[in-house]
């Protein structure tokens, strides 16, 4: 498959980003379950890209099998926006007390398999997600 | 058999037909010829071999004879074409066949190694004369041969995990019945040790279960589970929430002072929930909630004034 | 995309019939916020059966509606959230505070006649 790369620069463009997302989930055999899951993670992850740096793309593609022999579906959220200065405050989960939403960067982890976030303040965040097939 | 596509669409990723020299190409080419003239005999002589080792004691000699005839073909096909797909294929059906027979691992994989060891003899037998000749023949008989037995193993590793999983999810939705006691009413009992993975089933098939029955009311009981901490806590939060999304009042039955002091303790909110000591309450509360009025039937009445 | 608003008695039904962006759910927060009060609804019914995501932009909205038209004098009912939709909601770590929630629109209907009936106008 060849990896779809989506440009994300407002509000339209997230609900492109998460219906792709679906639609290739479905296609990749995820259970409704696992695809609604996918769906939202990329909402999450498009909006942190028009709220936050304006502009920047997903991307999505499909990892060969692993050793535990299993594939997974991988979403990759860049952007060269202003970055986030404390990735490890913005892990931080606070849903049950905040009114807040941040980032949602933690719900996000627990939709997905893997997680993985890499942001330098004033280059930009990449984040990239997985989930297994 | 979603699942199984899925492995299925994983392992062809890999499988691409490798490159080779135009030197290895004829000698392989020649390889392949002398082992479709030899095909009687050598096979002959690895079923022998198998037995001798005492591999596939499950399988009837019927079933080793054709199971050996056609991994031999496939065997010869692959160090033909250069391409494993036809043997992957094969391999993978092959483990769904032998698999519930109880075929171990170290037994496929010692079959296609006995194979690789009498095709290598064969070999030497050929070409012991020219001993530079007989070097390029294994170099290009042995990569190939190597990628074969790494091809039916892991085929076959990948298939029993597929079988695992499967079962697992079976067990694991036996584990969590939802049950309907009364119209608009389900109760789910849980028992056993909840992880983060049975949490999530769990929470699935009652949703899916609040929708199909159009319930109202769910009394979750976890008289069963033997120690509540925060991830569990946490789920059981979540369990709740989601339910009540769709529309379903949940109550929460069979907390044990335990578990109620632990709650306490690491700070789950349990105002969001609704609790009632055991499961009997948990009904007859739900039932209030429905709007059931549950009358004494009248043999029943006078031990209950009596009570009172 | 508009969100179709039905009136029918003392209430308010908007049923979303496709995937929202931002920019429709604060239309249709502004929508109701104000024929709320054209038509002095004391209930309103959204209806969010399509919706196949509700991110946490979803929510905080669907949340602001209800705190809105509680000051305009309604209830807020959200009908139709899909059990898949329900639980990634949870996973993402979102409640949905100030609305009431039902299973579909029959069941809304017969929770607000209810709630009107009891007097009681305190949300969750």
């Amino acid at each position: 498959m060849n990896d779809i790369a989506i440009s994300i620069s407002s509000d339209q463009d997230i609900v492109i980003a998460r219906q792709r997302g679906r639609e290739l989930a479905a296609k990749l055999g995820f259970s409704s379950t696992e695809q609604i899951a996918i769906a939202t993670a990329i909402s999450e992850l498009s909006r942190n890209i028009v709220e936050y740096a304006k502009r920047g793309e997903v991307i999505l593609s499909l990892t060969p099998s692993q050793g535990n022999g299993r594939g997974s579906l991988q979403i990759t959220a860049r952007d060269r926006g202003p970055g986030i200065p404390d990735v490890a405050l913005a892990m931080r989960d606070g849903y049950s007390t905040s009114r807040s939403l941040g980032l949602g960067l933690p719900g996000t982890r627990r939709l997905m398999d893997e997680f993985e976030i890499v942001s330098k303040p004033g280059k930009g965040t990449t984040v990239t997600i997985r989930k297994w097939i | 058999m979603a699942i199984k596509e899925k492995v299925r669409g994983a392992a062809t990723t890999t499988s691409a037909a490798e490159p080779r020299s135009e030197g290895t190409q004829v000698v392989l080419r020649e390889l392949v010829a002398h082992l479709r003239a030899s095909r009687t005999e050598l096979r002959e002589n690895w079923i022998r071999k198998i037995v001798e080792a005492r591999l596939l004691t499950s399988m009837t000699k019927e079933e080793v004879f054709a199971e050996a005839t056609a991994v031999y073909d496939n065997y010869v096909e692959v160090l033909e074409s250069g391409s494993v797909d036809a043997l992957q294929a094969y391999a993978r059906d092959l483990s769904e066949r032998i698999i519930p027979r109880g075929v171990e691992t170290h037994e496929v994989v010692g079959i296609v190694l006995l194979l690789r060891d009498v095709l290598a003899r064969s070999l030497f037998g050929k070409y012991k004369q020219d001993y530079a000749l007989y070097n390029v023949v294994l170099d290009a008989y042995e990569p190939a041969a190597n990628r074969i037995a790494n091809t039916v193993a892991v085929g076959f590793v990948q298939e029993r995990e597929r079988i695992i999983r499967q079962q697992q999810e079976a067990i694991r939705e036996l584990s969590t019945p939802v049950l309907q006691v009364r119209e608009r009413l389900l109760i789910l009992p849980i028992i056993g040790v909840v992880d983060a993975q049975r949490a999530r089933q769990l929470t699935e098939q009652l949703l899916r279960g609040i929708r199909g029955n159009r319930a109202k009311v769910v009394v979750i009981d976890i008289t069963g589970v033997p120690s509540v901490d925060s991830k569990v806590a946490n789920h059981l939060v979540q369990t709740v929430e989601a339910s009540r999304l769709l529309g379903a009042m949940v109550i929460v039955t069979g907390l044990s002072s335990e578990i109620a002091q632990t709650l306490v303790t690491i700070g789950v909110d349990l105002a969001k929930m609704k609790t009632v000591g055991d499961l009997q309450g948990g009904i007859e509360e739900a039932e209030r909630l429905l709007g059931y009025k549950v009358t004494q039937v009248a043999e029943t009445r006078p031990t209950l004034e009596s009570a009172k | 995309m508009e969100v179709p608003i039905l009136k029918q008695g003392d209430y308010l039904i908007a049923s979303i019939q496709a995937a929202l962006s931002d920019a429709d759910l604060l239309r249709l927060r502004d929508d109701l916020a104000q024929r709320v009060g054209r038509f002095r609804s004391r209930g309103v019914i959204v209806d969010v059966t399509v919706l196949d995501v509700m991110d946490s932009f979803a929510v905080r909205t669907l949340r602001n509606i209800g705190q809105i038209l509680k000051m305009r004098g309604a209830e807020t009912v959200i009908v139709g959230i899909q059990p898949e939709v329900a639980f990634a909601m949870v996973q993402l770590g979102l409640t949905l505070t100030d609305v009431w929630t039902a299973l579909d629109l029959e069941e809304s209907i017969s929770f607000l006649d209810r709630l009107m009936k009891a007097g009681r106008t305190q949300g969750e």
